[in-house]
């Protein structure tokens, strides 16, 4: 398949987008919890086109021996897109860019994992991109502290991620990947509310010193937003067995 | 001192549980006045103790504790265990019962790669890996009846208030039932049909921890099963 075609215009007159959303509208996010039976904890994420899913294991005993820490759990993180996620077939290969997402994702999520109460552990969180569509680092940090979450490791809260960029000379809110390859700037970022703590914070592109506060402000709130999004999924798995367990004792009662 | 989450309920981590001076439990932490709760879980509140049981989570050991376990490898004095925790438990030779001193014979003729043991955690902390001891009374190789695994986290739900949904499980399925405190759980029944029904309602304990009234639902789902629970126990005494 070939590369996508340079769309005309990224905005148009009314202000509306290539996707049909306005500038400081989402892209419909849907987020599950728990759907590997192997993993200890597992999430899958769908950000428009974007599909992501994450597995976590442990804490367990970490291999090899010597990259342990006396005091506690090494947490250790691996982005990958798989050869399919993209138009053209990437190389299955780490490349650079996976290697360098897999350490920023990691920091962005050390700093709410509790990791001093397992020393000599690892915590090991697998990213897999099934189908990319720009703001993959974001929706993959989104599901992964759902992963983590669901794997039942203390945490101090969920880390919630979105991207803004500049397109056409307006800030918008959560690239797509057309947007993100023939706009002007890219500004990802992962926030931590309760702690109000920016744990992931990159840009490219160019933007002024205005651009750039309006964006933060935009992609705080959309952080706001997904982590509602993200207790709603942790919590729904429990509720649905609750409720289904609740309802057929009380037809039972009525039989 | 406010309780600002409903008690009960199932929490997410960060969640804000209270705030004051109340006490903190298992799973929750304070930043500044604030009780944030760790994990999802269910939200408790007992008297000013503020508490997150989990829902899910691996075993971490604790001295004392009662642990099923496989034994993955046999050395020369001892044997390397698998608790299903972060850590390699060790069983020395030196804490199986019979007489102390040196041995010749080899270890594996008591337990072997595979076998499952019964078992109870002698010292553990940050620094250690956990020791295990076989020497009390029950504890030792498994070699009859069933072995159930289940999430650790579960286990406080299997054994109930006061031991209430155990102390049901056995009397109503006629099985022994030994719970291990690392999620390892062991059925012995009169008939394999009793340690089905028994194996059935544990996995149930697992799926449906946090609902409401589930001890009278699985005390139904053993009626319907038309296992006969009483007669075992008097078998059995």
């Amino acid at each position: 398949m070939p590369e996508p075609k340079q769309p005309e215009k990224l905005i148009d007159d009314k202000g509306i987008r290539i996707d049909g959303r306005r500038l400081d509208q989402l892209r419909p996010i849907k987020l599950e919890v728990g759907i590997l039976d192997k993993a200890d904890g597992s999430a899958y994420i769908e950000q428009g086109k974007n599909k992501i899913l994450v597995g976590v294991y442990g804490p367990r005993e970490a291999h090899p021996k010597h990259i342990a820490l006396p005091d506690r759990a090494v947490l250790r993180c691996r982005y990958r897109m798989a050869p399919f996620s993209v138009d053209e077939r990437k190389n299955p290969a780490p490349s650079r860019r996976e290697m360098e997402l897999s350490k920023v994702i990691r920091e962005s999520l050390e700093s709410v994992v509790l990791t001093d109460l397992y020393p000599r552990t690892t915590i090991d969180v697998f990213i897999e991109v099934l189908q990319s569509d720009g703001g993959s680092r974001c929706a993959g940090i989104t599901a992964a502290s759902l992963a983590l979450a669901d794997a039942g490791i203390p945490m101090r809260e969920l880390v919630a991620a979105c991207a803004v960029g500049k397109i056409q000379g307006h800030m918008a809110l959560d690239l797509s990947d057309a947007e993100d390859k023939y706009g002007e700037a890219d500004l990802p970022v992962a926030w931590v509310p309760n702690a109000n703590l920016v744990t992931l914070l990159q840009m490219d592109g160019i933007l002024t010193t205005n651009e750039f506060e309006k964006g933060l402000t935009m992609a705080l709130d959309a952080c706001k937003t997904i982590h509602g999004m993200q207790q709603e999924a942790l919590k729904k798995k429990y509720l649905v067995i609750k409720e289904v367990a609740e309802e057929r004792e009380e037809t039972e009662v009525v039989a | 001192m406010v309780i600002v989450a409903e008690p009960k309920q199932v929490v997410a981590p960060g969640e804000l549980l209270a705030e004051g001076d109340h006490l903190l439990g298992d799973n929750s932490f304070k930043v500044g006045t604030r009780i944030y709760s760790a994990c999802i879980g269910i939200f408790e509140v007992d008297g000013t103790r503020v508490t997150v049981v989990p829902l899910k989570g691996g075993y971490f050991p604790r001295v004392g504790d009662l642990v099923g376990g496989r034994i993955v490898d046999v050395g020369l004095s001892g044997w390397t265990v698998d608790i299903r925790a972060p850590y390699e438990a060790m069983l020395p030779a030196s804490e199986t019962p019979g007489p102390r001193g040196p041995r010749r014979r080899d270890l594996s003729e008591s337990f072997d790669v595979g076998d499952m043991v019964l078992s109870q955690v002698l010292a553990f902390d940050r620094t250690r890996d956990p020791l295990l001891t076989v020497k009390g009374p029950g504890l030792g190789k498994i070699s009859n009846g069933r072995v159930v695994e289940i999430s650790a986290a579960k286990i406080p739900r299997l054994i109930g208030r006061k031991g209430s949904m155990i102390s049901m499980l056995k009397r109503e399925t006629g099985c022994q039932i030994t719970v291990g405190q690392n999620g390892v759980v062991m059925v012995w029944g009169k008939s394999p049909e009793n340690e089905r029904v028994a194996v059935e309602a544990i996995y149930m304990v697992e799926r449906e921890a946090h609902t409401r009234g589930l001890t009278d639902r699985i005390r139904e789902m053993i009626a319907k099963s038309n296992v006969v629970g009483e007669v075992a126990r008097t078998q059995a005494a």
